[in-house]
């Protein structure tokens, strides 16, 4: 904001509330020309309700906005369009029934008449090219056939297409949550270069690394109020973390210590189907198994193959205790919206919590109250509807599904999207806290942090088992290798 | 390079989400195909010119009423009163549209209000559309009632010289299901405000988002399933020549029937109107035709018509399976 920057939004005294609760208690927020602003803090900040007010599609009850130095009192989605300010929200907004070029007509009103088509799918062509060399998406494709990583690259690309409207400020919340890390850098890269060509941004993202690299400025939250903002370059992981506050720094040296493996007998072993020469995957007792690799290379199905081998007998798979499966994409495959919390966390535990041939209601509150304390569930009243709680604790409960039941064996499918930090170290301990009481675990996730946490990785391509690495063997330069490696024959 | 390389793997063959939609969209001319084979082997004669204009008479109406459905289906709503509806109109077409012009017009037009109306009532007040629908249902088949106590009144002339028109070499009815299925087609899946129609049923909330007024797309919708109700109606009375006000009961249930045969999903804004009007003409073919040349009596025909029913909606939901299992 030095250098006589034009300021391109400025918030002043904003507040929100939410019942009770107050979401945003008197934030001073501004965005320069040009800047790019990392916005930091636990999941319940209020970074997400911020960036609602700024895109227009949430009003605050106190406070002024101002763009170019002009109050707005009428501020709206329209409004916020038609100044140029754009919103990648953290949860999806595309329609999946669409094409990628009716998606991005959809978010703009300018693209109609005849050929309205074709303009739509050069536009989003070339935009996607431009940030992603190489996307491999077409602008015919329907979304919904699209892995999420991909839907995220639209997402992303679409928010920087411009038509008639000038683009000055794109707020991109947790824009990397589902890209893996090439993408990803390739994502980081373009924001330096739309900051050049004067864009701003507004980077919100639990990967502390990305912030520091590519913000300019940051901004740090915490229970509603921004409780610092510096430089980019006065901060460092350390100093962001103690700025968001509760999170301590991660002790890498008792992570995990290594172990011979072999001492103990073997509960998972499973081999990729339909992909000859692939290398098998086995799980000893009390392990934390990563599954690694680029976003989508097999992963994920994998794991669902290994869950369905718990009812049904599949070919390449074999488990010898019971499993549960700590979703990934919450919305969909993860929460019951309509359930309330303590509902949510017993559903996999129900054969325990039955009294005679009925349910249970005080075990199944003693279930959700135990893993309330356990892993720190923040609600008043596990009766509340799930959705009263922010992403992190959704997630939370999902945690507390699957480690309440009499599941032996955790399977975990990139579960930590878009989860604050605190949260993450939380989780992981818990995890590492499971798995020595023998638990086991299968964790595939896009996070090089998270495999530290492993005692031994698989790393994919192509649907295949391409590399396993013990603990020891481990490094971000070894699993990225691996990943690609194909591409250097 | 890999990234590319799996991308080409994953865009062709027979593995492939495309593919597996493409399988759902040519399952609808499958059946129809499979129905018409059937057809032409228990009785030749029927495929000709007279035989078609004969077993597809019927088609019409039936095709409206699911393009009607079609669109409310499209915003993840259900109308379970369009079969009375176009009862009524069938009704008010017999009558006062005939005896007298002026205020026939203005029902049904005011009638395609009610319709929109509607849609704003189920948005604004967050209700179920299937409870509104269904009371609904009976308020039409009541006003029928009032109307025309018993069958009777009469389709006006020039309706009844519209649905006997015989154009030279195709006949009539396959005629219009290629003009409805091609005129949906155009302003639902090409035009850029159906690009925003559509995505109201597959995340309103990323609709809204980009500055749609989702109040407007479901009011146009439903305005626009009046429309196609208001349409099947009035096609309905031209073949029949007079009305009842039971006329259109069994439609609602065929509608959906017709969409979902048609490629089209309850939820999502995953429409064909293509594969609607191709849904709808099998089981106009399926609903009596097939069933009379296979001598199944009259009796278990309605029975025999759940069972087609069964057998083609089963070979879509493999298709879909086949379509999320990769």
């Amino acid at each position: 904001m030095s250098e006589g920057n034009p300021v391109i939004v400025k918030l002043d005294g904003v507040e929100r509330h939410f019942g009770a609760v107050r979401a945003l208690d008197g934030v001073d927020f501004a965005v320069g020309a040009g800047e790019c602003v990392g916005l930091v803090g636990h999941n319940g900040a209020g970074k997400s309700t911020l960036m609602h007010i700024l895109a227009g599609t949430g009003s605050p009850d106190r406070g002024t906005i101002a763009v170019r130095g002009m109050p707005e009192s009428a501020y709206s989605v329209a409004r916020a369009q038609q100044l140029g300010i754009r919103c990648v929200f953290q949860e999806l907004s595309l329609c999946p029934n669409l094409t990628v070029a009716e998606n991005t007509r959809v978010s703009h009103a300018a693209l109609r008449g005849l050929g309205w088509r074709r303009r739509a799918a050069a536009l989003i062509r070339a935009k996607l090219d431009e940030i992603f060399p190489g996307h491999g998406i077409d602008p015919s494709d329907v979304v919904g056939d699209l892995a999420i990583g991909r839907r995220q690259m639209v997402e992303v690309a679409r928010a920087f297409t411009v038509t008639d409207q000038k683009l000055q400020l794109v707020i991109l919340d947790e824009p990397t949550s589902s890209l893996d890390t090439h993408t990803a850098g390739q994502l980081l890269a373009f924001v330096g270069r739309a900051r050049a060509e004067g864009i701003s941004t507004i980077l919100i993202s639990h990967v502390l690394g990305e912030v520091l690299s590519t913000s300019n400025r940051i901004v740090v939250m915490r229970d509603g109020r921004v409780v610092a903002s510096d430089a980019a370059s006065a901060f460092d992981r350390d100093r962001l973390v103690a700025a968001m506050g509760g999170a301590r720094k991660q002790d890498r040296d008792t992570a995990t210590a290594a172990r011979a493996r072999g001492d103990t007998p073997v509960k998972v072993r499973a081999r990729p189907r339909g992909r000859p020469g692939s290398a098998e995957l086995v799980a000893h007792q009390g392990e934390i198994i990563g599954l690694a690799g680029l976003a989508g290379h097999g992963q994920t199905r994998l794991l669902l193959d290994i869950f369905g081998a718990a009812t049904r007998r599949r070919p390449g798979v074999e488990i010898t205790d019971p499993v549960a499966l700590v979703a990934g994409d919450r919305q969909t495959d993860g929460i019951f919206p309509l359930w309330s919390i303590a509902e949510n966390i017993g559903i996999r535990s129900l054969a325990a919590l039955r009294r005679g041939a009925l349910l249970s209601a005080e075990r199944e509150q003693a279930l959700a109250r135990e893993w309330q304390q356990k892993i720190g569930i923040r609600t008043p009243d596990l009766d509340n509807n799930i959705l009263s709680l922010s992403g992190g604790n959704q997630q939370k409960v999902l945690f507390a599904r699957a480690l309440g039941s009499d599941a032996r064996i955790i399977l975990m499918d990139d579960p930590m999207r878009g989860v604050d930090i605190g949260t993450k170290l939380e989780v992981y301990d818990l995890v590492r806290a499971e798995a020595r009481k023998g638990r086991t675990f299968l964790w595939y996730t896009t996070e090089m942090d998270e495999l530290e946490n492993c005692d031994h990785v698989y790393v994919f391509r192509n649907g295949r088992i391409v590399a396993d690495l013990t603990h020891d063997e481990l490094s971000e330069e070894k699993v990225i290798q691996s990943s690609f490696e194909e591409s250097a024959a | 390079m890999t990234v590319a390389a799996t991308e080409a793997l994953g865009r062709s063959g027979f593995r492939s989400p495309a593919f597996a939609r493409l399988l759902r969209a040519l399952l609808p001319a499958l059946s129809l195909t499979l129905i018409l084979i059937a057809i032409a082997y228990l009785n030749p004669r029927a495929i000709s010119y007279f035989g078609f204009s004969l077993m597809l008479n019927l088609a019409i109406p039936i095709a409206l009423a699911t393009i009607a459905q079609m669109f409310v289906i499209t915003v993840n709503e259900l109308d379970l009163s369009i079969g009375t509806f176009v009862g009524f109109v069938a009704c008010v077409t017999a009558t006062w549209l005939r005896d007298a012009p002026l205020v026939g017009i203005l029902v049904l037009l005011g009638s395609i209000g009610v319709y929109a109306a509607l849609g704003a009532l189920i948005h604004l007040r967050n209700l179920p559309s299937i409870v509104v629908t269904l009371g609904m249902s009976f308020v039409w088949q009541g006003l029928a009632i009032l109307l025309l106590p018993k069958p009777g009144g009469k389709a006006p002339e020039w309706l009844l010289g519209l649905m006997s028109l015989k154009p030279p070499l195709v006949p009539f009815p396959i005629l219009a299901a290629i003009v409805i299925a091609l005129v949906v087609h155009f302003g639902l899946m090409r035009t850029s405000y159906g690009a925003v129609l559509r995505g109201t049923g597959g995340n309103a909330q990323a609709v809204q988002r980009a500055g749609w007024s989702i109040l407007r797309t479901k009011v146009t919708m439903f305005a626009l399933t009046g429309l196609f109700g208001v349409l099947s109606g009035m096609a309905l009375v031209g073949i029949t020549t007079s009305a009842d006000a039971n006329l259109g009961n069994g439609y609602t249930l065929l509608a959906i029937a017709g969409v979902i045969l048609g490629g089209g999903e309850f939820v999502g804004g995953r429409v064909s109107p293509i594969g609607a009007v191709l849904g709808a003409l099998t089981l106009a073919l399926a609903a009596s035709p097939l069933l009379t040349f296979m001598r199944i009596p009259p009796d278990w025909q309605v029975a025999a018509n759940g069972a087609i029913l069964i057998i083609v909606l089963a070979a879509r939901a493999l298709i879909s399976r086949r379509e999320s299992d990769r």
